[in-house]
């Protein structure tokens, strides 16, 4: 027993000697011992804050502003007559901005309807990496419209109200790779008037949205919704889009074709009348340009 | 016997403790700079959470860089830098491995500043090159800062700058160290 100890001491002698000799090669950084991995929060799940239409569970920066102008054409099925489309068009112009890494508001005017609309997007829970992490984002959307048209007759008593739309979404997403993101999106539109007494003013709908990395600087996107109790009134679909996110040094443009015209919430869930069984699709494009507002500090003084 | 081991035990420790004082920081400075000539915006962030080694016997030194750790003034850019240049979810350290060529020049018992020329192999972006700095070391009541300026070309870690974005990203980077060392225990 004891020899043994002994032969443990001199070859421990041994190593240690041989380690002070060949200090030429050690490793410097190990002497530090191994750094924990911190916290990290996983970024850019989406390259924007929307997938197409709806909420994606990306945020934008704090301290930075979106503008975006979002088109839709008419649809393709009308032929070289109306040039598929391109003819018409209908467009949403938005400012939205980052306050908090998980926390964004915005507004935005379409001109379908001449609607205005605005929501506020808070996540709770930020998918992160290291210690402590949460493998999923969970945010929250609450969100607004309101109806600038005329009144449909002016002669009978109008609430102001009636003009009002409410939707409240749950974003459960996960950027799964670097290249692979999906997020379901469980949401309830609240319309305060809708046209027949028989209908019920809450329209329940469940979002699928995801994003694959082709390239670098080029993404395909899939937005989808599937609409529980759709409005008898527009005898709505499931608004479906799919496109590309295609981004050039700073601004992303998302292009796309969809057989929805609304690029509101409210008016993509119950209002989306096209097919793309009958190619009742049209194209569109979101244009996103990021501006930072806030500078971050990058030297002292 | 007991007092025989304890013996080669503490010449054992004698040896260990025998490697001449090491320097080490955890938030050493280094910035990063890429503006082209002409450009309207400047391409620049600065990381201060650099650790690094120095061992005053040998001059060897080594350096340990996250990538994420960049801060940049727009946080566009910023994720630009992660996404598609430093890749830094996929390449997440940028390291350095090298020596003080003339380190015995260098006396750490005594305050003094000393130019330096440091050799190494920096590897970043998945790739290892060699490079050459020139810097200087400053000796202050025991404690040592040390500073220096290189250039590295981008292409040479394949770090391509697309033509769109060349009027404002160089395609050599200037980067600036300084760090402010202390001794390191045990």
């Amino acid at each position: 027993m004891k020899n043994q100890l002994f032969r443990i001491a001199v070859v421990l002698t041994g190593i240690l000697y041989m380690n002070s000799l060949t200090a030429q090669e050690e490793d410097l950084l190990k002497l530090l011992g191994e750094e924990k991995p911190k916290k990290e929060i996983v970024k850019n799940a989406f390259k924007s804050p929307r997938v197409i239409n709806g909420h994606s569970m990306e945020f934008l920066r704090p301290g930075t502003m979106d503008f975006r102008i979002l088109h839709r054409f008419g649809q393709l099925d009308q032929g070289y007559e109306n040039f598929f489309g391109l003819d018409q068009a209908s467009m949403r112009m938005g400012f939205d901005f980052g306050i908090l890494q998980n926390l964004m508001v915005g507004v935005g005017r379409s001109t379908y309807r001449k609607e205005l609309d605005a929501y506020i997007k808070y996540a709770p829970f930020l998918q992160s990496t290291g210690k402590g992490s949460f493998p999923l984002t969970i945010a929250l959307v609450s969100g607004m419209t309101m109806d600038g048209l005329p009144w449909a007759d002016p002669t009978r008593k109008n609430f102001f109200t009636s003009k009002l739309a409410y939707y409240f979404q749950t974003i459960i997403g996960r950027k799964i790779t670097e290249g692979l993101t999906l997020q379901v999106v469980p949401t309830l539109v609240h319309k305060n008037l809708v046209q027949l007494a028989s209908e019920s003013n809450n329209i329940y709908a469940v979002g699928v949205g995801g994003r694959l990395r082709l390239s670098r600087r080029i993404s395909l996107t899939c937005d989808y919704f599937h609409v529980y109790n759709p409005l008898k009134e527009y005898d709505s679909e499931d608004p479906l889009s799919v496109g590309f996110d295609i981004e050039t040094g700073g601004h992303v443009f998302q292009l796309h074709f969809s057989n929805s015209t609304g690029m509101n919430e409210r008016a993509f869930l119950t209002e989306t009348t096209g097919r793309w069984d009958k190619t009742e699709i049209r194209f569109g494009f979101n244009l996103s340009r990021v501006f930072q507002i806030k500078k971050k500090k990058t030297k002292e003084k | 016997m007991k007092k025989i081991i304890l013996l080669l035990l503490a010449v054992s420790c004698l040896a260990a403790g025998s490697y001449g004082q090491k320097y080490f920081t955890k938030n050493g400075k280094i910035n990063f700079d890429a503006t082209s000539s002409g450009s309207p915006e400047k391409i620049e962030g600065v990381n201060r959470t650099v650790t690094c080694v120095v061992d005053a016997k040998t001059g060897n030194m080594q350096f340990a860089v996250l990538m994420k750790g960049f801060e940049f003034e727009r946080a566009l850019m910023e994720e630009h830098f992660n996404e598609n240049y430093a890749e830094s979810d996929k390449f997440p350290k940028a390291e350095f491995k090298g020596a003080i060529a003339n380190n015995e020049k260098v006396n750490y018992g005594k305050d003094g500043t000393y130019s330096v020329t440091v050799k190494g192999k920096l590897t970043m972006h998945g790739e290892t090159k060699d490079v050459e700095a020139e810097g200087k070391i400053t000796i202050q009541g025991g404690k040592v800062s040390a500073v220096a300026d290189f250039n590295v070309l981008l292409s040479d870690y394949k770090i391509a700058i697309p033509g769109l974005v060349a009027d404002k990203v160089s395609k050599t980077a200037k980067i600036s160290v300084a760090c402010s060392l202390e001794p390191l225990k045990g």
